[in-house]
Parts: C-alpha cells; sequence; structure tokens
C-alpha cells in the first residue's frame, strides 16, 4: 500500500477495534441485520436437487434472500456504520458483477452517504441492469477502462480514488482481500452466514454436515461460511474457485488451484501471474469471479491443509446454472 | 538511533549536491517505454545532462499509485514485452558510460516474484544504487525490509502529506540514500499547480530527516522546480517527462529535463 493510507489504515483498525467492542454499534449491526437485511436467511432442503445428485441431504443457504439479492449488503451495512461512526461522509467501492456496488450503494441510501462505484468497461457492459440498480439508489458509477477493464482494475482505481479522497473517504472493500485490516472486517461481518448456517443444521439434523461448500472468489461468502466451521475438525471445508475454460488454459480465475504467492492490493496471497511477476488476467463466464488474487485467510486455509479448493469451469458452471432452477426453483 | 556513514553512490553524490549549495535532480523513466532503445537514450542523456540519481522504473501491470500516464507508459512497456532483465540490462549498458546514481523503481510484486535475494544480487550486479518500492511503507513486511536494508541497495523511502508526525521521524531515521517526500495526497501525475502548504511541510520533514528530501508528485515544469528547490533539497520529475516523450521524443523529453536542471541551479545556498 502507498503511504499515503497508511494512516487511515492504522485509523480503520482501531476504529474497528473499538467498534467491535462497543455493544451499542453491534447493537445496530443486528438490529439492521434483522429488519433491514432481512436476517437470518433461510437453510432450505434441496429434496429434487439431491436425487438428482444422488448424494444428501443436501442444504442450501438462501443468501440470495437478503436485501439486494446477495451476501454482500452483511459487508457494506456494517462498513457504512463504522464508516459513519468515522466521520467519512464519502464511500467509494469497487464492483466486479455489480452485487457489492448495489449493496454499497444500497447502504450509502439507508445512511445518508455520497457514494461513488468503480466498475470496469466490460462489467458494465456484461451487467448493465446492475449499473441501473446503482443509479437508481443514488450513486455515481465511474467506468474503469485501464487494464482488464474488470474487477482488478476497478479495484486499482477505486485505491487510487483513495489515495487522493482519504481525508473525508471511507473505501468498503467487497471481499476478504486488500490491505489490513480489510480481509478481517470483512470476514467478520460475512460470519454471520456461518454462524445460521451451523445453528441451523444443528437444528434439523441434530449433527454438523460432513462439508460445506462455497464459490471462491475474492472469497467473502466462502470466508463468512468457513469461519465459523473452522474449529469443528470433521467438517470438510471444500472451496470452489473458478477455472474459466480450464486450468492450463491461461484463462481461468483460479489463483489458488495455480497461482503462486505474490502481493496486490496490499495483501501477501496466491496470485495469477507471469514469471516476471506480472498480474495475468483472470477470466471466468461468472462476473465478480474474475479476480487473479484471492482473500489471503484462504492462501492460509489451504497451506495449512484445513480447507480443500478445486475448480469449476465455464462449462460445467452454465449446466448447473441451467440446472438448479428446474429442480427446486 | 546513529545516522548511518555516507558510503553508498547516493550519499557521495547528495553530499557534493550540498557543498556546492545547489539542489539535486531526480529524474523517473519507464523502462521499455514507448521502447528500450528510447529508455537507454534517455538515461545516457539525462546522465550527461547532470541528473543526480535517475529512478530507472520497471513497468508493473497494476501501478496502483500510479496516475493516468506512467499507468499508459507503464502498460505500454509491457505490450512491448519490457521484461526485469530489460530493466538490468538497460542499467549495465549505462554503467559503461556513467556513474550516475540509479535508483530502481517498482512494485513489490516484481521483487517478490524474482525472489529478493536475486533481485537484489542482480540489480548490483546491474550497478543499482538503491530500491524505492512504492508499496512498501515502513513495517509492512519487516523482514523483506530488513533484509532489502541490510543489503548494498539503499532502501529509499517515502513520506506522504497524511503521514503523522511520529511516523515521519521514523520513517526518516529508516530510510536509506534519500527521503522522498510525496508532494500531494495522490497519485502521480502532472499538474499545473503546486500546493501552497508543499513548502512549510516539505521544510517540516526537513527538519527531521538526516538525510537530503527529495519532493515528487506533480513537480512538472521549472517554475515547480525552483520552488521545490526554495523548500527540499531535490525535485523528482516523472509524468512531466513521459509526456514530453510522448509528444516529441527523446529530444524533447531531454530538452525539459535540461530546463529543470537549469531552473534548479537557479537555486542556490
Amino acid at each position: 500500500m502507498p503511504e499515503t493510507l497508511i494512516p487511515a489504515l492504522d485509523e480503520l483498525t482501531a476504529a474497528y477495534a473499538q467498534a467491535m467492542s462497543d455493544p451499542s454499534f453491534l447493537a445496530e449491526f443486528d438490529a439492521l441485520s434483522a429488519d433491514y437485511v432481512g436476517r437470518p436467511t433461510p437453510l432450505y432442503r434441496a429434496r429434487r436437487f439431491e436425487a438428482e445428485a444422488g448424494v444428501g441431504p443436501i442444504y442450501l443457504k438462501r443468501e440470495d434472500l437478503n436485501h439486494t439479492g446477495a451476501h454482500k449488503i452483511n459487508n457494506t451495512v456494517g462498513q457504512a456504520l463504522l464508516a459513519k461512526r468515522m466521520g467519512k461522509p464519502r464511500i467509494i467501492a469497487e464492483t466486479g458483477a455489480g452485487q457489492h456496488g448495489v449493496a454499497t450503494a444500497t447502504a450509502c441510501a439507508l445512511f445518508d452517504m455520497e457514494c461513488v462505484v468503480y466498475m470496469g468497461m466490460e462489467d458494465v457492459e456484461r451487467q448493465s441492469l446492475n449499473v441501473y440498480r446503482m443509479e437508481l439508489l443514488g450513486a455515481e458509477v465511474r467506468p474503469v477502462e485501464s487494464g482488464t477493464r474488470t474487477l482488478k482494475d476497478a479495484t486499482n482505481e477505486a485505491l487510487r480514488d483513495w489515495v487522493t479522497n482519504v481525508r473525508d473517504t471511507h473505501y468498503i472493500i467487497g471481499s476478504v482481500v486488500g490491505p489490513h485490516p480489510f480481509p478481517l472486517i470483512v470476514r467478520d461481518f460475512q460470519a454471520v452466514i456461518g454462524r445460521e448456517a451451523r445453528r441451523q443444521i444443528l437444528e434439523v439434523e441434530g449433527r454438523l454436515p460432513a462439508s460445506v461448500v462455497a464459490c471462491v472468489g475474492g472469497g467473502s461468502n466462502a470466508m463468512g461460511m468457513f469461519h465459523a466451521f473452522v474449529g469443528d475438525e470433521g467438517v470438510e471445508l471444500i472451496g470452489v474457485e473458478a477455472a474459466g475454460h480450464g486450468l492450463g488454459s491461461g484463462h481461468s480465475s483460479a489463483p489458488l488451484s495455480e497461482g503462486r504467492p505474490g502481493v496486490l492490493h496490499g495483501s501477501l496471497s496466491y496470485l495469477l501471474q507471469d514469471a516476471d511477476g506480472q498480474v495475468a488476467p483472470a477470466h471466468s463466464v461468472a462476473a465478480g469471479l474474475d479476480y487473479p488474487g484471492v482473500g489471503p485467510e484462504h492462501s492460509h486455509l489451504m497451506d495449512s491443509g484445513r480447507a480443500r479448493y478445486v475448480s469449476v469451469g465455464d462449462d460445467a458452471a452454465r449446466r448447473a446454472f441451467r440446472g438448479l432452477p428446474g429442480l427446486g426453483g | 538511533m546513529s545516522v548511518r556513514p555516507p558510503q553508498g553512490r547516493i550519499a557521495v553524490r547528495f553530499e557534493e549536491v550540498a557543498a556546492r549549495g545547489r539542489r539535486g535532480f531526480v529524474p523517473y523513466v519507464t523502462t521499455g517505454y514507448p521502447s528500450l532503445a528510447h529508455t537507454r537514450e534517455m538515461v545516457a542523456g539525462l546522465a550527461e545532462l547532470g541528473a543526480d540519481v535517475i529512478e530507472l522504473g520497471i513497468p508493473f501491470s497494476d501501478p496502483m499509485a500510479d496516475g493516468p500516464t506512467i499507468q499508459r507508459s507503464s502498460q505500454g512497456a509491457l505490450d512491448n514485452g519490457t521484461t526485469v532483465d530489460d530493466v538490468f540490462d538497460v542499467l549495465s549498458e549505462l554503467r559503461r558510460t556513467s556513474d550516475v546514481p540509479v535508483v530502481i523503481f517498482s512494485y513489490l510484486n516484481p521483487v517478490y516474484s524474482r525472489g529478493v535475494e536475486t533481485f537484489i544480487r542482480d540489480a548490483v550486479e546491474a550497478g543499482a544504487d538503491g530500491i524505492l518500492a512504492t508499496d512498501l511503507p515502513l513495517g509492512a513486511d519487516p523482514a523483506l525490509e530488513e533484509e532489502l536494508s541490510d543489503s548494498p541497495l539503499d532502501l529509499v523511502r517515502l513520506v506522504a502529506p497524511t503521514t503523522t508526525p511520529g511516523r515521519i521521524r521514523e520513517i526518516a531515521l529508516s530510510s536509506q540514500g534519500f527521503l522522498y517526500y510525496v508532494a500531494r495526497t495522490g497519485v502521480t501525475g502532472a499538474r499545473d499547480e503546486l500546493r501552497s502548504a508543499l513548502a512549510r511541510e516539505a521544510g517540516a520533514v526537513r527538519s527531521v530527516s538526516p538525510l537530503p528530501v527529495a519532493v515528487g508528485f506533480g513537480v512538472s515544469t521549472p517554475d515547480h522546480a525552483r520552488a521545490v528547490g526554495a523548500a527540499a533539497d531535490a525535485a523528482v520529475v516523472g509524468s512531466a517527462l513521459v509526456n514530453r516523450l510522448d509528444e516529441g521524443g527523446v529530444a524533447a523529453a531531454l530538452a525539459l529535463a535540461r530546463d529543470l536542471r537549469c531552473a534548479l541551479d537557479e537555486v542556490r545556498g
């Protein structure tokens, strides 16, 4: 990270620690999670999908039923609340698919904060509905033309804005990536996913699951889910990366599967890069999973053997996307 | 903490600069932009016209501390296939004709990727005197920072306008060669005006630094150079030279460099 941001990161670290030990902050966050976000989300047993897959029981943690349609809002409400507490009236964010941008714009509308979202031009084009939603919520969407014109470059541009406007601006990073303390903050605000799921599965099944599976781009939903289960040694943790056109094709988003350690956006983690340390473009049919890095805690969980990471290519992902709705809606 | 005795080429050069009551001129060049041939010509010309330190940039795919100009030059250099080896080759070649101090300017990942030990060895072999890693602030990676500090390369540190007074002192005491003061909150790039508070801030940094203080980010014109020269020991110019290189080639960029050199030489004492 550039030196200019170090005082802001130190300030954020201190403000976050203070907020998390302040009962009134936690009470406000919990109340918003319930009344505004719509938590807890259901844990639903997908019986027709089990029959098709030939294994089971399979439960789906329905984060799509949160307000705005994704888990991203767990983090944006938490961080916006934190920014308000820090007296920062202006919010910036990066977005890939647009889900994090929509969730950030939503939190800013809730708290009446100025909101600027950086989005790669390619994503602006393929996710135009989310651009419309962000604008409807009062956010300004700034298309990013540099580099690969996707999430990585939107993140660069958001960092450039932050380094310029750091005194009155908070940067809401959308995943468990970026410089410390962001991977920690995002994980903690997303950890509600795993806490609820663990409680819910114990209620309905009377035991812990054999495996917990989640997709990994930067890895925020996976980290939020895994965190509650890390101490449960019998529970297998499986992260699924996007293999794009296939591992080894040069068109994937699977740094844990085929990257090597490197530094991008302020953290040391597995990274898609060439022999010279230049960051390689990531590809996935899923906008937002196409990030060449991954949260450092996922790298740690892989290296320690606690979690296992596999990958699924574009074609298999498309088949699953088309198949699942017909097997239970 | 004791002040490190001057030993490297950078320290020697800055002592000469100070002894003559002059100000240092530190131009930046993106290696490989628009071609390696241009870079060779640029660095030879800069050495000849009296640059005190040359910042030789390794182009990086994700230059998050840089504005549009250096993003463009970095991407252009990478599109041409420029590698870290090329950067060291340009430097080796320069060393045949010049002993101008050279600082390698890089983001962390190309250093990390090559292996820090190998990077240091290759850089020293090529004739580098220092390294400036814009995304390696004090305390970010103590082991790596120690490895660089203990190497023959000077680890040049940056102070920003947002850096707290206590931290400014810490950074000043750990920097080697010189101390780089970032002239504004933001990214690199040519500007029409310098901030009015810059002289006061640079003076405050200088008062706690045992090393010469160079000011960069937005320093673009001879007028800027004079203003920086009045407040600090040296001026760093990057984007303005790259822009001039785009507009009029090496000759035009070197003409601007000469004007900047002359402007700094008008500041005395």
